[in-house]
């Protein structure tokens, strides 16, 4: 029987506190365990050289001399992996992104790795590599990338649109429905609006780390920071040739990811450097490393065009929408087109998503991947429609935000959805009443994301004192032990400090996907709810067999068992102390795939103050209303809110990759690539509001992503209203905006 | 070459052999063991390797270990007493003050220079004692709660 995972509009006793988080004192005390943090016996430490040409192709690697000195105990190239050349493309990529085969695409790309005694003796030996490179022409700018004549990334890479032509465009997808030109049509107003947005880093501060154990009978284990340790082991075990079930992965405590570490980066390369050497082998990403070679998001150019009618209707709405891939073709620019007009309802809508190569490194996930971006060039031309009909910019989104019954841009109907409730909400906030003084703007911006739920699995343990342990395979980034304990002590009907969560490693639980498309709370907590009940089920039995009843005439309340029109009962403990002597352990299990993952919406008030003289601008007030389906730790969710908030202000002031004219990264550390610091951030407020998911049994959400897709553009927009400049390029850096300003008085100055 | 440093840790007297361009922290945290001192940029910039050296915040990543000698060093590690959690951290933990945990041993001892320096530190003052601290999940939001809360603890205790 299929497990009904539909929402119970129940009434509950534990979700929704405010309770304390099992790893809090692990983590105040220095205990908690991260990558970098674990050691073997006889570990060796490994390091990898990286390429200093953006494009180059390699000619030859001399690893002799490395080899020969004291301490080495293995050297690798491209050369000891397996070579997927004319095999499955995605293996290809991921692989020679790990390591290069014959050539160089980006400034960082590894193109050999050593395993010493210590980290001095590594760095020794990886200045006696000698690499014969042939310097190539390269390119790292999206528009530049796509011009007839551009260095080619990929030559191997065709483009499906043979009209789009130019050979970096790795594919192009359109989404939309309708007639757009028509709807251009009857349009009295339209705006047409360029926009460009930098490249930026995740900016976790926990740095790629790992320890790897490869044995002579080819078993493995694998200690590291990640999001998907079942991810990491399927890849890791694919590429190395290794059989699943031989390499064992455990998930370290996981300093941020936010997408980062959703992908593998060099954990093949200790494993397989481990392999050559017979020995286990530690490796740390430097900060350097993790600006130059794991995964930054999409640098993006983005054309936009809105039609309206006078009244204040949507009819039309085109997006043109070009995302940097890096060196490997991804997926982004079709995120990025799927997410673009999903807050509205549009008669006729188009989104076009090219994957654009570049001599940068692979692009990975980054919360809500693709949507900030996309959210910036169509929330800015949404408000600049809005005043272009003199409308409140609120109303004029409440009058096309998509409702139950639209039909999203990119293909499905919606169900009940929050962004009318969330612009409801701003409109009643007193934030939007707050006076602003000199220099000051307010803007406002929505922003959607899909969410995802995926295969989960999940036990839960009756142990026999009565208490419980919850075993899930999903990454906790965030709090979510806390919040799948409150989850599995509402259904059996216990105390929360009885249970206990643990992250399993992938040896010890059936599959799980990662923790990304904000799954962890949604999909655990699906499966949670479900192992329970399969627990529940067995205590049921074992009361049935105490009483010698049938178990038809057991009920499940309040962590007792109760047997039907007798005053009899049993508590959990009861039961489970005597599970020994009714049939043995006790526990439930669950395993599904999580469908019906409850889209999210969000809308986003700022305020900033301009420095006419600077251009610096610092956001002085901020406002989140977020949907949540349902807050199972309200503390938990509004850490979110303010997490994505904090990220989206950063890349929307300050962070970007600057590359020189030579393809080399210039500002791979915190002190040129400007993360928030905490003086930067005003308060960030939070509004939960709850539109129950029906697809899911307490109606949860995913929270952890939407948070970051309307900062860039409620940011431009207050800018706009702060200093009268409408800014197209992100980050909107003192520079850009004191340019902006001085652009603008000059065209407003008398001539001549 | 390796030279020889000594100092206290923690209340304890410890002697280690380092090379005498190790960083303190890795004294700390590959050599001693004390691993709850974490390293997020190498170059002083994330406060994550912050510690105490003579009662004052250190990043331990911008001094020497052979620097350390004589000196009294503590460590996040250091800070319980008797199974009991310091007021600080007690206070991080009970006002959320931290998502993923990395950052939050170098939060925490960087606050506890601060509240030794000012018993009553306000929102602003925080906020500044912190740029040199990052946390990227948080937006730093309920770390100020925390030190607010702890500073309290620690002025009634």
């Amino acid at each position: 029987m299929a497990n009904d995972s539909k929402f119970t509009n129940q009434k509950f006793k534990l979700v929704g506190t405010r309770v304390m988080r099992p790893d809090g004192v692990d983590k105040v005390t220095g205990r908690a365990r991260y990558g970098a943090d674990a050691s073997a016996p006889g570990q060796l430490v490994g390091a990898i050289l990286r390429s200093p040409h953006a494009h180059a192709t390699i000619r030859k690697i001399d690893t002799q001399k490395a080899e020969k000195l004291k301490g080495v105990k293995a050297v690798i190239t491209s050369a000891d992996l397996p070579d997927f050349t004319g095999g499955e493309g995605e293996l290809y990529n991921v692989l020679e992104n790990c390591m290069a085969r014959g050539r160089a695409l980006y400034d960082g790309h590894a193109v050999a790795a050593v395993a010493a005694v210590d980290a001095e003796t590594a760095r020794r030996a990886l200045k006696l590599i000698k690499v014969d490179y042939k310097v190539l022409p390269h390119v790292t700018d999206v528009d530049l990338a796509i011009k007839p004549g551009a260095p080619v990334v990929q030559p191997g890479v065709k483009t499906k649109d043979k009209k789009a032509a130019p050979t970096n465009v790795a594919n192009v997808t359109t989404y939309g429905h309708g007639d757009v030109e028509a709807g251009f049509g009857k349009a009295d107003v339209i705006i047409e609006k360029s926009y460009k947005t930098e490249q930026v880093h995740q900016g976790y501060i926990e740095p790629h780390a790992c320890l790897a154990s490869v044995g002579p009978d080819g078993h493995g284990e694998l200690w590291v920071t990640t999001q998907g340790p079942f991810a990491y082991r399927n890849w890791c075990a694919t590429l190395l040739g290794m059989e699943m079930s031989q390499l064992k992965v455990t998930s370290s405590e996981i300093g941020g990811g936010f997408g980062g570490k959703t992908h593998v980066w060099i954990e093949p390369i200790a494993l397989a450097l481990s392999r050559k050497a017979n020995r286990p082998v530690k490796l740390v990403m430097s900060r350097e490393e993790v600006f130059r070679a794991s995964g930054p998001t999409s640098p993006t150019s983005i054309d936009v065009r809105l039609g309206a009618t006078r009244d204040g209707r949507i009819v039309a709405a085109d997006a043109a929408m070009r995302y940097g891939n890096g060196a490997f073709p991804g997926i982004w620019g079709e995120v990025g087109a799927m997410a673009a007009w999903a807050c509205y309802d549009i008669e006729n809508v188009r989104s076009v998503g090219y994957e654009v190569l570049l001599n940068r490194p692979k692009v990975a996930a980054y919360r809500a991947p693709s949507a900030p971006m996309a959210a910036f060039a169509v929330e800015s031309t949404v408000t600049l429609m809005a005043e272009a009909l003199g409308m409140d910019p609120v109303e004029f989104r409440l009058k096309n935000a998509a409702r139950e019954g639209t039909r999203a841009s990119y293909g499905p109907t919606y169900g009940p959805i929050g962004i009318v409730p969330t612009l409801e909400a701003v409109k009643k906030h007193p934030h939007m009443r707050a006076r602003l003084g000199k220099n000051q703007g307010r803007g406002v911006a929505c922003g959607f994301w899909f969410n995802f739920g995926g295969q989960t699995c999940a036990d839960l343990i009756i142990d026999v004192d009565g208490t419980v342990g919850l075993s899930v395979g999903t990454v906790d980034v965030g709090g979510a032990r806390a919040s799948l304990s409150l989850i599995a002590a509402e259904e059996l009907g216990i105390p929360y400090e009885e249970v206990r969560c643990n992250i399993a490693d992938t040896a010890s639980l059936g599959h799980n996907d990662m923790t990304d498309g904000s799954r962890g709370t949604f999909s655990s907590g699906m499966a949670t709810i479900f192992a329970a009940r399969d627990a529940i089920e067995q205590l049921r039995v074992r009361a049935a067999k105490a009483w010698g009843i049938d178990v038809k005439n057991v009920s499940w309340k309040d962590g007792k068992a109760i047997a039907k029109g007798k005053r009899k009962s049993l508590t959990l403990k009861e039961i489970a102390e005597a599970s020994p002597n009714t049939g043995g352990p006790i526990s439930g299990h669950s395993q599904v795939v999580a469908d019906g993952a409850g889209v999210s919406f969000a809308s986003h008030i700022c305020d900033v103050e301009v420095d006419p003289e600077t251009g610096g601008t610092k956001v002085v007030r901020y406002t989140v209303v977020q949907d949540a389906g349902k807050a199972v730790h309200p503390d938990y969710v509004e850490g979110q809110f303010q997490g994505g908030a904090a990220q989206g202000i950063g890349w929307a002031l300050n962070e970007e990759y600057v590359y020189g004219k030579d393809g080399r990264l210039q500002n791979p550390g915190f002190l040129d690539y400007r993360i928030p610091v905490c003086s930067d951030l005003p308060f960030i407020d939070t509004q939960i509001l709850e539109i129950p998911n029906p697809n899911h049994p307490y109606g949860i959400r995913g929270v952890g992503e939407t948070s970051i897709v309307p900062p860039l553009a409620a940011i431009a927009n207050a800018v706009s209203d702060a200093a009268g400049v409408r800014m197209t390029h992100v980050p909107m850096s003192p520079p850009r905006v004191l340019a902006a300003i001085k652009a603008s008085r000059a065209e407003k100055a008398p001539t001549g | 070459m390796t030279v020889t440093v000594s100092f206290v840790l923690n209340g304890e007297d410890v002697s280690v052999d380092v090379e005498p361009r190790t960083l303190l922290v890795e004294a700390l945290r590959d050599r001693l063991r004390r691993t709850g001192t974490h390293v997020g940029c190498d170059t002083s910039q994330c406060g994550a390797c912050v510690v105490h050296v003579d009662g004052r915040s250190v990043k331990s990543c911008s001094m020497l270990a052979v620097q350390a000698e004589g000196a009294e060093v503590v460590t996040i590690e250091g800070l319980a007493k008797g199974g009991r959690l310091h007021p600080m951290q007690e206070a991080f933990r009970e006002h959320h003050g931290l998502q993923c945990g990395f950052c939050t041993p170098g939060m925490i001892m960087s606050a506890l220079d601060l509240v030794s320096q000012n018993p009553d530190p306000d929102e602003n003052q925080i906020r500044h004692w912190l740029e040199g601290n990052l946390c990227r999940c948080t937006g730093y939001q309920n770390i100020v709660r925390a030190i607010k809360a702890g500073a309290q603890a620690m002025r009634s205790a």
